[in-house]
């Protein structure tokens, strides 16, 4: 493992899998009564949001917590620039306070690899999304999900997604998410198909480890899981696309289109839904949508990249088969 | 004025002559020249050049003073081996009227270092709306000819029709900085692989394609001449061998940066990799090189983009754009075209020097190394190699991307109508 997590591009098959096999450890202790380990103790973690994401946050918050560091929560919203004080004085305020690890949410694509890279700060950073850059643990609790539901909770151990074929639908272009799974997916072996409509996916999208495609209906029927992503209503006004129901009609998954999944194949997505626009109330309500299971996810992937970055010096469970690299 | 011998020198990379400077002219080129009394500088073959001419700097005064001054550019300028600057309008308040124009040319006679040209913006306030008083500009002391937005595109079309039929009326040219703006909405990088994978928004080729497709076309209908700043793409390449084809009299240059790095860079979301038009691909890279060497793009200027390191330390997004580029840039054009052999140094002077001088009727500069002649040159140790340090830059600003970098050539000298501004590579 790295020191940071900044891209899920960094990250090799064996890394990947090692935090997934993790945060099944660590999901075990949610199971528990007392959902604690003493693992970070006395360690501090800040999460520095310079962007809105209380999903995101509260999901670092509780990894943390049940890993018994010290938390701290640093929100700033906008810009660096706006708000007067540069990013630079904000990390070296908070490393003056003595923090192991910087949890960053910023809408600069690249923020946090500056913070790791540009010699401001000496702690541990991770990535908790960047502009329209990379959301690494989104990625990994993405694939935590996939591995448990098309391979197996205990089977998959020490497994990878080898052959699965994933579909990611939706604003591709405005998205950290899909650029995140592209590469974790092809990482782990997984086949990644991209449809979306053609303005909201990215030039340059041709060199991507990917299949990309315009025709929902078409990738359906070869698809083990689903990605729907988020789509803004406003991008509409941008002409990326004309209406939200033409949208709807053809990119939205409706229980008609879910049906011709194949029976094993789950339904993803990121949250927020937004329900009526990518996404129907009966797939997102139904028993193959995994969003919820996904939050629950997160907090366990967040727990083991905790852990593995700020390298516990103990088993961070009993009988856990953690290999530090 | 004392006399000064440079003995040895290769004038235009050619066989090693004797320049000798009476005063404010050059008196007699040839070998085995003696004079009593004159100062000797022994050249040992380094290469002399007529002084250099950059047609686009930025030198921030008025109004950013914190990032570089009349006095702190003309003294970069004079270690780049130039004598005459272009200083874009792009200051606060901006040159859009006689009275800042004046100011920035006796700032730039004051000092001493470099001549200063003010170019004045096209439109009052740089705002594409209302075309300023070219005319005033034209006739004050700064006796402007080179009018531009740049920063900005005088994007409308009739205004830029207009801008360019008013300024025939005195020899004028407008100098566009060709960037559609609603295509360059929130533009962060060129739009391509690397902005794809970075999640940085796109500066597409064809927001400058465009704008110069439909400029050339507007200098063919109205016959006036147009020049196309910064140049980047192979495809704005293609246009303007085009329109020269079809006998339009369009000029272009290519900044340095340009000729060596590629969006490969970003990578790093260093912003010292940050400018506007972004840096390309490798393709246009070696597409700007051909057009450098074939005379389709006429010049190499700077776009000399001094930014202080606050603005440039931060996240890439909130950076500004723009590198520093006079002390640099005859280095980087060693680099890229003589030492790949696209370029001997007729060519170099040709492209940094003669041709900058023509477009904006710079009659003292850019002038033949022969008898008779202003005494503006530079003499340059082409066998040097060295690291680019910027603690050793003369310009206030250090947001230069070839820090670390090693790179050919070095200035030695600079005469500026045969006083020296630079002697031993260091300013007088």
């Amino acid at each position: 493992m790295q020191r940071h997590l900044i891209s899920a591009a960094d990250l090799t098959r064996d890394d990947a899998v090692l935090i997934l096999d993790t945060a099944e450890e660590m999901a075990r202790v949610a199971d528990r009564p007392i959902k604690k380990l003493p693992t970070l103790r006395g360690r501090t973690v800040v999460n520095l949001f310079f962007e809105d994401s209380t999903r995101t946050r509260i999901s670092f918050e509780a990894a943390e917590k049940r890993l018994s560091a010290d938390v701290i929560n640093f929100t700033a919203k906008g810009s660096s620039v706006s708000k007067g004080e540069s990013l630079k004085d904000t990390a070296q305020t908070l490393e003056a306070m003595g923090v192991d690890a910087v949890v960053i949410r910023h809408s600069a694509s690249g923020a946090p690899y500056r913070l790791a890279n540009s010699g401001w700060i000496d702690a541990a950073v991770i990535n908790a999304g960047d502009g329209t850059h990379q959301h690494p643990t989104q990625a990994l609790l993405d694939a935590f999900t996939m591995r448990r539901r098309l391979v197996g909770r205990d089977t998959g151990l020490g497994r990878d997604l080898a052959g699965r074929r994933i579909t990611i639908v939706g604003d591709v272009l405005h998205s950290r998410v899909a650029r995140s799974n592209v590469d974790l997916l092809h990482t782990l072996g997984a086949e990644v198909t991209l449809v979306a409509p053609p303005t909201l996916l990215p030039v340059g999208v041709e060199t991507w480890p990917c299949e990309v495609s315009y025709d929902l209906d078409s990738t359906l029927p070869k698809s083990d899981a689903v990605m729907m992503l988020r789509v803004q209503r406003e991008r509409m006004n941008a002409a990326f696309f004309p209406t939200e129901r033409e949208y709807s009609r053809r990119y939205g998954l409706d229980g008609d289109r879910m049906a011709r999944m194949p029976e094993h194949a789950i339904v993803m997505h990121p949250g927020p839904m937004v329900r009526g626009m990518e996404i129907t109330a009966e797939v997102a309500d139904s028993g193959r949508c995994t969003v919820v299971e996904q939050v629950a996810n997160g907090v366990s992937i967040r727990m083991a990249v905790l852990y593995l970055l700020l390298g516990g010096n103990e088993p961070a469970v009993t009988h856990a088969r953690i290999e530090e690299k | 004025m004392s006399k000064i011998l440079i003995r040895g020198a290769k004038v235009l990379g050619g066989e090693p002559q004797d320049v000798l400077i009476d005063g404010e002219t050059i008196a007699a080129v040839g070998t085995g020249l003696e004079a009593d009394g004159a100062e000797v500088v022994e050249a040992g073959g380094k290469v002399l050049l007529p002084g250099l001419v950059d047609l686009h700097t930025h030198l921030r005064e008025p109004g950013r003073e914190d990032s570089e001054t009349v006095l702190t550019g003309t003294r970069a300028a004079a270690r780049g081996g130039y004598t005459s600057v272009f200083a874009m309008a792009n200051t606060f308040p901006v040159a859009d009227t006689a009275g800042v124009v004046e100011q920035v040319w006796r700032l730039g006679q004051e000092h001493g270092y470099c001549d200063v040209q003010p170019i004045g913006a096209v439109t009052v306030g740089l705002e594409g709306a209302k075309l300023a008083e070219l005319g005033a500009m034209h006739e004050s002391a700064a006796g402007v000819t080179v009018f531009s937005d740049d920063g900005k595109c005088v994007h409308d079309a009739v205004i830029m029709r207009r801008a360019l039929e008013y300024v025939k009326a005195f020899g004028g040219v407008i100098a566009q900085h060709a960037q559609e703006p609603r295509l360059t909405e929130g533009a962060q990088m060129n739009e391509g692989v690397v902005s794809a994978e970075l999640g940085l928004g796109g500066w597409p080729a064809v927001a400058e394609e465009s704008v110069i497709a439909r400029d050339v076309l507007l200098a063919e209908h109205v016959g006036s001449r147009v020049h196309i700043c910064h140049l980047s793409t192979a495809g704005s390449v293609e246009i303007v061998r085009w329109a020269k084809s079809r006998g339009i009299d369009v000029t272009a240059e290519v900044t340095p940066h340009h000729l060596l790095l590629t969006d490969e860079l970003v990578r790093t979301y260093n912003p010292v990799y940050k400018v506007n038009p972004p840096l390309r691909t490798e393709r246009d890279v070696m597409a700007l090189r051909e057009a450098l060497a074939d005379g389709t793009i006429d010049i190499v200027a700077t776009d000399h983009a001094p930014h202080p390191h606050e603005d440039k330390d931060c996240e890439w997004p909130a950076a500004a754009m723009g590198m520093v580029g006079l002390e640099t840039a005859l280095s980087v054009v060693q680099e890229t075209m003589v030492d790949t052999g696209l370029l001997n140094w007729a060519g170099v002077a040709d492209r940094m020097s003669v041709k900058p001088a023509r477009i904006g009727r710079a009659t003292d500069h850019g002038r033949p190394v022969s008898a008779g002649e202003p005494a503006n040159l530079t003499l340059v140790d082409t066998a040097y190699r060295g690291t680019v340090d910027p603690a050793g830059f003369a310009s206030r600003s250090r947001n230069t991307p070839y820090e670390g970098r090693e790179l050919p050539g070095r200035v030695t000298h600079t005469w500026l109508r045969g006083k020296a501004t630079l002697v031993d590579g260091k300013l007088t």
